[in-house]
């Protein structure tokens, strides 16, 4: 089962996971990721977060990284959570669940599909300063070679 | 006529060029065909498209490249490189 969503609510981690076991018994683990919101950048202070997405693409290309890794790992099911809106430090933003019958799939999926969903679905950041300067947050390098490690 | 081409822009691109979505008519071959006629509409348009290194695409939702062909009626998204997550 993969249970996608996009949107401006919050998400509750205990309630996500027992949606995504539904009862069975025959999961024996479950990765979690959740992103929050850090309250600096580049040794700045950040008030705020605005979260911006492409609708029409978004949840599309969600479904694409899980099903690529319901294909790599015996999985029980997948969430994928990720907010959108403005959201100040300390906030969550994205949550990522992988279930399975044994602890390495579990959470080498949920690693997959959080650096899958940092380089490969449309979602930009841009950063509320204190003092009300605002940028939009660069790519990093780092990610894109945290992603290519999958392959 | 043919269906005009549905241009989307997101983040700091739909900021510089100054509004979120446009059309072309007389649909451009490719993608890079697509930038160079765009480039053309304002100096906002250049100034925004100048560096294509920085510019990621999608046509009709699924990610694309600048070879990437286009036909009438085809929805194209023009971003910045994607930092969610």
């Amino acid at each position: 089962m993969t249970r996608i969503r996009v949107g401006p609510e919050d998400f509750d981690v205990s309630a996500e996971m027992a949606a995504l076991c539904g009862g069975r018994s025959d999961i024996g683990g479950i990765g979690c990721f959740v992103g929050t919101v850090r309250d600096t950048a580049a040794g700045r202070k950040i008030a705020a977060m605005t979260l911006e997405h492409y609708p029409a693409m978004t949840e599309r290309a969600l479904a694409a990284i899980a099903a690529e890794a319901e294909a790599r790992w015996p999985l029980a099911g997948c969430t994928l959570i990720h907010r959108v809106g403005r959201l100040v430090p300390g906030e969550r933003i994205v949550l990522v669940l992988a279930a399975s019958s044994h602890r390495q799939a579990a959470l080498e999926a949920t690693g997959f599909l959080i650096d899958w969903l940092k380089t490969k679905a449309p979602f930009w950041k841009k950063e509320h300063f204190v003092g009300g300067e605002a940028a939009w947050v660069a790519a990093a390098a780092a990610d894109d070679a945290t992603a290519a490690r999958w392959r | 006529m043919s269906a005009p081409i549905r241009v989307l822009y997101f983040a700091w691109l739909r900021e510089r060029i100054g509004h979120a979505e446009e059309e072309v008519d007389d649909a451009p071959a490719t993608v890079a065909a697509l930038l160079d006629a765009l480039r053309a509409r304002s100096p906002a348009h250049a100034a925004a498209l100048a560096d294509a290194s920085v510019i990621r695409c999608a046509v009709n939702q699924d990610f694309a490249s600048a070879e990437t062909r286009l036909s009438p009626g085809d929805e194209v998204a023009l971003f910045p490189p994607v930092t969610g997550g």
